[in-house]
C-alpha cells in the first residue's frame, strides 16, 4: 500500500528541534525544551513544545481552571461528594442558572451564584484566550484570521449566556454547564419559542454548518489526492502553482466546469465556518425577544405548509363548556 | 512493528461496541404512519419488544358467572358498604377475583381477618375497599379516558398487593448542606433516564401547575413561562411517553407541540388522563395516607400514588387494549 494513502502521516521527518523565530525584545521566554512523539507524529507534527504561554495564556488558564473547578466541584457537591457517582452520572450533572425569580439580580450561590462566578470565569478565559490568539498571530506576523473565527464562536456563546438573558431580563434563560442537561435545554427551548427550525436564521445557520461539512471533505480530499505531487505543500502552491496545484484544480474544472484556486478554496471554508456561529448568533438572539414562536411566525410568512387532515378534528378539552378542568 | 497503535485501536473498538450495543436499541425498528405523510408523524415500534410486552400483558382468565344468584350480600355479610346491592354469587366471585389479581399467594387473609371477615382491623381490608370505590368512580365517570374498555384491580396490580409502578414525593439523591437541590440532573428512570427534573408527577399529577408553555402568539405578548419551567412538562412528557411505550407522534404533531387543531385524538384521551391521575391522587389515594403502615410511605411520608405507568405499563392501551370489565359489570358503575 502506498504510504500516502494511509490514514496516518507514516513518514515523519526529523531534523534538529525548531524553537521558532526570535521573539521581539520584552516578550516572555517560551516554555520547555522541545522533543519528538512518534505517536502524535503520526496524526501531526512529532515535535512537541516549546510553548509560548506568556500574560494572556497564563492568565486565560487559570480563568478556566477555576470556572472548571467551580463546575466540576458543584456537581460532585450535588451527589453528596461521592466520588462513584460522580463519575457514573457525570453526562446528567450540571450547574443550574439562578431560578426565574431572581431576574438580573446576583442570586445566593446556591441559587445559581456559582453559575454566575463561573460563566464570569469562563467568559474572562475565552475572552484572554481570544486576545493571546490575536496577539500571537501578531507576533508571528500573520493575518489575524483565526482571532476572528474564534470571534464568531464566542459570539455564539455570549447571546446563549450573556446578551440573551440580559435582554430577557433573566440569568434563567441561559444555557446550564452540565452535558445532557444543557442538550435539554436546547430542547426545552425551541419547545418553549415553537421550534426553532422556522427560525431562517437557524436555517442559515444549519446549511453553513453542513455546507462547511462538505468544504471541508471536498478540501481534504484534494489535497490528499494531489499530495503524491507534494500537493500537502499548499502555502507554496498558492504563490507558485506546480502540477499538484494544476491537476487539483484541472480535476473540478473537469468534474463541474469551475474550480476554486488553492486560495480562493480557503476563503470558502472560513467564510462557511465563521457564517454558523454568526447567523446562529443572531437567530437565538431575536428569539423571545423579536419572535416568540418561530412556527406561528412562520405561518404568518408563508413559510410554513398547511397539511391536509388526516385525524378527526381534535378541539383543545380544556375549552369545552362544563367540562373537566 | 510498534504494536501499541493497534493494541489501542483495539481497546478503543471495543470500548466503542460496549458502549453502542448497550445505549442503542438493536433493530429493527417499524415505524407506522399515523398522519400526513412527510411530515414524520410515525409511531415507532421494535417487534421484538412490542412481543415481550404482549406477552407480559395478558389479561387472566375470568371465573364464569353464574348470573344473579341468591339475595344481595349487603343482606348476608356484615359490614358491606360498597357492592350490598351486589349478589352473594357474584360477590364472592368477585371476591375470589380480587384475591387472585391482588394477593394470590396471600389468599383472603391479606385483606380479612379470617375469624371475622367483616373486621376493619386490617388497614389492606380498609384501601381495598376505597380501591372498588375507586374503580368503580374511574369506570362511571372517566370515560373520557377508559372509554368503555374500563379498568378492574387487575389492569394496575397484576397479581401484586402493590402495583409496579407507583410513585411517592421524591426527595432527590442526598447531598450536603449547601447544595439546593434543583429538582433535576441526575439519571431517573422515572423521566426516561433523562436529566429531566425526576418528579415531574408532584407538580402535574398532584397539584395542577401549568403545563402549558409554549407560545400561542408568534410575536412576544402574555406568555412567562421560561425554558426551566419547559423543562418540568417536558419531563412530565417523557414520563407519558415511557409509560406508554409511544413516541411524542403519538399525541402530537412534533412540529408544534402546542397545536391541537393538528395533533392526534389520543392527545385528548391523554389530557383526561392526566386530570384522572390528578382526581385519583387527591381524592383516592392521598387520603389513605392514615391508613397505610409506615413501611407503605415514601421518604417524605406521603402515601403511594399513580402516574400513567401505574395503568399502562408501558403499553399504549393497558392490556393491549382488552376489557376485563366487561366480565365483571358490577365494577361498571
Amino acid at each position: 500500500m502506498a504510504e500516502y494513502q494511509n490514514i496516518f502521516t507514516r513518514i515523519q521527518i526529523r531534523g534538529p528541534v525548531h524553537d521558532g523565530i526570535q521573539l521581539p525584545r520584552g516578550s516572555w521566554q517560551r516554555l520547555g525544551k522541545p522533543g519528538f512523539s512518534d505517536l502524535l507524529g503520526r496524526f501531526g507534527d512529532a515535535q512537541i513544545g516549546p510553548v509560548y504561554l506568556g500574560f494572556l495564556g497564563i492568565a486565560s488558564l487559570i480563568c478556566g481552571f477555576i470556572a472548571i473547578e467551580i463546575i466540576g466541584l458543584n456537581m460532585w457537591a450535588s451527589v453528596n461528594w461521592d466520588p462513584v457517582q460522580f463519575v457514573r452520572m457525570l453526562p446528567w450533572l450540571a450547574l443550574e442558572p439562578p431560578p426565574p425569580s431572581y431576574g438580573l439580580r446576583i442570586p445566593p450561590l446556591a441559587q445559581g451564584g456559582w453559575w454566575l462566578m463561573a460563566g464570569f470565569f469562563l467568559t474572562a478565559s475565552i475572552l484572554l484566550w481570544w486576545a493571546r490568539t490575536y496577539r500571537r498571530a501578531i507576533a508571528l506576523g500573520l493575518g489575524t484570521h483565526t482571532a476572528w473565527a474564534f470571534a464568531s464562536a464566542i459570539w455564539l456563546y455570549l447571546v446563549l449566556g450573556f446578551f440573551r438573558p440580559l435582554l430577557m431580563g433573566s440569568w434563567a434563560e441561559a444555557v446550564p454547564f452540565g452535558i445532557f442537561p444543557h442538550l435539554d435545554w436546547t430542547s426545552a427551548f425551541s419547545i418553549r419559542y415553537g421550534n426553532l427550525f422556522y427560525n431562517p436564521f437557524h436555517m442559515l445557520s444549519i446549511a453553513f454548518l453542513y455546507g462547511s461539512a462538505v468544504i471541508f471533505a471536498m478540501h481534504g480530499a484534494t489535497i490528499l489526492a494531489v499530495s503524491r505531487f507534494g500537493g500537502e505543500r499548499e502555502l507554496e502552491q498558492i504563490t507558485d502553482r506546480g502540477t499538484a496545484a494544476e491537476r487539483a484544480g484541472l480535476f473540478w474544472r473537469w468534474t463541474m466546469g469551475f474550480n476554486a484556486t488553492f486560495e480562493s478554496w480557503h476563503r470558502w471554508g472560513w467564510w462557511f465556518a465563521v457564517l454558523v456561529t454568526l447567523t446562529g448568533g443572531i437567530g437565538i438572539l431575536l428569539t423571545g425577544t423579536v419572535v416568540d414562536n418561530w412556527y406561528l411566525w412562520g405561518v404568518k410568512h408563508g413559510l410554513a405548509p398547511t397539511y391536509p387532515a388526516v385525524f378527526p378534528h381534535v378541539v383543545d378539552p380544556a375549552t369545552l363548556q362544563g367540562g373537566v378542568r | 512493528m510498534n504494536f501499541g497503535i493497534p493494541i489501542a485501536a483495539a481497546l478503543a473498538v471495543v470500548a466503542a461496541v460496549s458502549v453502542v450495543g448497550s445505549t442503542i436499541e438493536r433493530p429493527p425498528v417499524v415505524t407506522v404512519q399515523r398522519g400526513f405523510r412527510g411530515t414524520g408523524s410515525v409511531v415507532i415500534y421494535n417487534p421484538r419488544t412490542l412481543a415481550q410486552q404482549y406477552a407480559a400483558n395478558q389479561v387472566p382468565e375470568s371465573l364464569p358467572s353464574t348470573g344473579p344468584v341468591g339475595p344481595p350480600a349487603g343482606t348476608v355479610y356484615q359490614n358491606v358498604q360498597v357492592l350490598k346491592d351486589l349478589d352473594v354469587g357474584d360477590f364472592t366471585r368477585l371476591m375470589v377475583s380480587m384475591t387472585t389479581w391482588v394477593a394470590p399467594e396471600q389468599g383472603c387473609a391479606y385483606c380479612h381477618n379470617t375469624d371475622d371477615m367483616a373486621s376493619d382491623t386490617k388497614y389492606t381490608k380498609v384501601v381495598a375497599r376505597r380501591m372498588l370505590q375507586m374503580v368503580k368512580h374511574i369506570n362511571a365517570d372517566w370515560k373520557d379516558h377508559v372509554a368503555a374498555t374500563g379498568v378492574t384491580c387487575y389492569t394496575c396490580h397484576r397479581g401484586q398487593p402493590v402495583p409496579a409502578n407507583i410513585w411517592f414525593h421524591n426527595p432527590g439523591p442526598p447531598h450536603p448542606g449547601g447544595v439546593i437541590p434543583t429538582g433535576k440532573n441526575i439519571a431517573s428512570a422515572s423521566v426516561g433516564l433523562t436529566s429531566l427534573p425526576y418528579d415531574p408527577f408532584t407538580p402535574f399529577l398532584e397539584h395542577d401547575a401549568n403545563i402549558r408553555v409554549e407560545s400561542t402568539t408568534a410575536l412576544p405578548a402574555a406568555d412567562h413561562q421560561s425554558i426551566k419551567q419547559t423543562d418540568w412538562t417536558y419531563a412530565l412528557m417523557m414520563h407519558m411517553s415511557t409509560a406508554l411505550g409511544v413516541n411524542c407522534n403519538y399525541c402530537h404533531m412534533t412540529r408544534q407541540f402546542a397545536d391541537w387543531s393538528q395533533s392526534s385524538p389520543q392527545r385528548v384521551t391523554a389530557w383526561y388522563g392526566i386530570r384522572l391521575a390528578r382526581d385519583l391522587n387527591n381524592n383516592y389515594l392521598n387520603p389513605l395516607q392514615a391508613t397505610f403502615p409506615p413501611n407503605r410511605l415514601g421518604p417524605l411520608g406521603d402515601g403511594p400514588k399513580v402516574n400513567c405507568a401505574t395503568c399502562h405499563n408501558g403499553v399504549f392501551k393497558p392490556l393491549f387494549g382488552v376489557s376485563m370489565l366487561k366480565d365483571f359489570p358490577e365494577l361498571a358503575k
